[in-house]
């Protein structure tokens, strides 16, 4: 299968990806390469065949509920583009 | 000869008899390093950092407390997060950022008396296989035969290029589909990538969490033996770390693989390989044979699928990864027109922050985990996935002890001359690494030998589960048999 225009133009809004109308074209065509090469997968019977999740068979460590770290609001906000007063700044969400 | 072009263990021996101060050892990288920017491997340098851990090491050598790394000068790929050092992942998206935290592998390198000379060059977000998808611009191989430039081979190209050159004694790579071996194959030295869960992913920028795996790029096999101890080990801040012991792995380097069996995988033998690779291939084999071991054909019928099942798990799990790059909590955020949202806020933000590779891994991602396609593409890859780790585990049930491949399908090629107009063709350097990845195998890459043209060409060998330390013996023996020891001529 390949991917068309408004295809492409919809995955790059679903990726949050802002792409020039002039641009989708040749981004199609990219993606339909990649689109066409994963389609090898199609060759090969997996009837039965369970998904694999993880790569070694193992219990997630559990640990106990407590709280390990915090109190550092200076550091997390220390690279943030826009902080104020103590939180993240962004554009107005809501009207 | 300058201290730069030491190994780990010639550099510990000298430290530790007082022959050599770490002070010393590191101002000779630092020199080499400057003398090195023709190369653009070092996108970072610490030179005071480096200078303040050296008198640091020098006084824990005297005073008796040298573990092995103690003093020795290494190069960080810029993936790792390092306190207060700019960690780009060789991406505008995160220019400027500089970590409040530490990287688990970068700590315990500090803990072990290791110095930090700054951050190497890679490709952006580790999504290449030629270093040319790096905001700060490709670095250079130093092996140069012609009037080309040369890829050092991606992701971890700037950490090849400059263990290779002599920058640094040793370097971090990362390898989620073949981002180690490649380029350690490319400019001639050894990586390790081990097995997944050996070494902890915590603080390392992530790209495909279910394949990602750090580990060393050496100038010798027993380098690696000893910096992957250094970095290996139980994390509980990274749930898939394991909580297994980390044996010596220098202590197996025994150089005895008598009665070994060594897997040769019929499918990898490719149809157009190099004569040069086949031959070379063939040269291991019967180093590995005189050296006691058993070669043996074996099959693992799932080879040809491995890289397009990597292309669908890989991307989908960096455009999930790669969604925390929205411009609120650090690095780069667009400037906004009057009356912009959040929405164009993010859409604008990712635009300018990734690169071209990027964006079409994440929007590839995107679409394969998209309504209507998840089991059409992503939930088949995971089978497929599945039934290529079960071809290994298939031939180690069998016997085989470790399996010999080459690592690349070519030696280095020309910066710009590949993946310019289909993103596929670049993707195929990685047909026979990616493989381990998938099934979470340990791999290591040996040079071997140079080819006609004088570039280096390497051997993979890829080991059990848990078991890189029978790896690194069987990978001694071959360095030791293929004895290669060309140096780049200095043309930088």
């Amino acid at each position: 299968m390949s991917i068309n225009t408004d295809t492409a133009r919809k995955v790059a809004k679903l990726a949050r990806i802002r792409v020039d109308e002039a641009e989708l074209p040749a981004l199609a065509e990219k993606l339909s390469s990649i689109l066409g090469f994963m389609e090898q997968l199609n060759e090969v019977d997996v009837t039965g065949i369970e998904p694999m999740t993880g790569v070694t068979p193992m219990r997630l460590k559990r640990r106990a509920d407590v709280v390990t770290d915090g109190n550092m609001q200076a550091a997390v906000l220390k690279n943030a583009p826009d902080a104020r007063e103590g939180f993240f700044a962004v554009p107005k969400v809501v009207e | 000869m300058n201290a730069n072009s030491l190994t780990i263990s010639e550099a510990r021996d000298a430290l530790r008899k007082g022959t050599l101060s770490a002070v010393d050892l590191t101002m000779s990288c630092l020199t080499a390093m400057d003398a090195g920017d023709g190369l653009n491997a070092f996108v970072h340098k610490t030179p005071e950092l480096a200078l303040e851990q050296a008198r640091a090491a020098d006084a824990r050598i005297k005073a008796g407390d040298a573990p092995a790394m103690c003093g020795i000068p290494v190069g960080i790929k810029d993936l790792f997060a390092v306190k207060g050092v700019p960690t780009q992942a060789a991406s505008n998206i995160l220019s400027g950022f500089r970590p409040e935290y530490e990287s688990t592998v970068t700590a315990q390198l500090w803990a072990a008396g290791a110095v930090m000379l700054g951050k190497l060059n890679m490709d952006e977000f580790a999504m290449g296989s030629s270093n040319e998808s790096s905001c700060y611009g490709a670095a250079v191989n130093p092996w140069k035969v012609d009037g080309r430039k040369l890829t050092p081979g991606g992701s971890s190209g700037g950490s090849a290029a400059a263990v290779a050159a002599d920058l640094c004694i040793a370097a971090t790579g990362t390898d989620t589909g073949g981002s180690i071996r490649q380029p350690a194959a490319f400019c001639g030295i050894t990586g390790i990538k081990p097995t997944y869960g050996r070494v902890s992913r915590w603080g390392i920028v992530a790209y495909a969490s279910s394949l990602d795996q750090a580990g060393p790029m050496t100038k010798s096999v027993r380098d690696a033996a000893i910096m992957l101890g250094a970095m290996a080990g139980h994390d509980p801040k990274d749930s898939t770390s394991a909580d297994i012991p980390v044996p010596d792995f220098e202590a197996a380097l025994t150089g005895d693989i008598r009665g070994k069996k060594i897997g040769i995988p019929r499918e990898y033998r490719l149809d157009g390989m190099p004569a040069e690779i086949a031959a070379l291939w063939d040269r291991g084999m019967d180093m590995l044979r005189d050296a006691g071991a058993e070669v043996v054909d074996i099959s693992l019928p799932h080879t040809k699928y491995a890289l397009p099942a990597y292309y669908v798990i890989a991307p989908a799990e960096a455009s999930s990864n790669l969604a925390r790059y929205d411009g609120v909590r650090y690095g780069h955020r667009a400037q906004l027109a009057q009356g912009d949202g959040i929405t164009e806020m993010y859409e604008k933000t990712r635009a300018e922050g990734f690169g071209p590779e990027v964006q079409r891994r994440i929007m590839a991602g995107t679409y394969v985990l998209s309504a209507g396609f998840y089991d059409a593409y992503y939930n088949r890859a995971r089978k497929v996935r599945a039934l290529i780790k079960r071809d290994f585990d298939t031939v180690f049930a069998e016997g085989i002890d470790a399996i010999l491949a080459p690592t690349t399908p070519s030696s280095a090629f020309g910066l710009g001359e590949q993946g310019g107009s289909d993103p596929v063709e670049m993707y195929l350097n990685d047909v026979f690494t990616v493989t381990l990845n998938l099934a979470g195998l340990p791999g290591v890459a040996v040079p071997v030998g140079l080819d006609a043209k004088g570039l280096p060409l390497g051997l993979q060998l890829i080991g059990r589960p848990w078991q890189e330390a029978d790896l690194l013996n069987h990978a001694y023996v071959l360095e030791r048999a293929a004895g290669f020891v060309a140096k780049p001529t200095k043309w930088w």
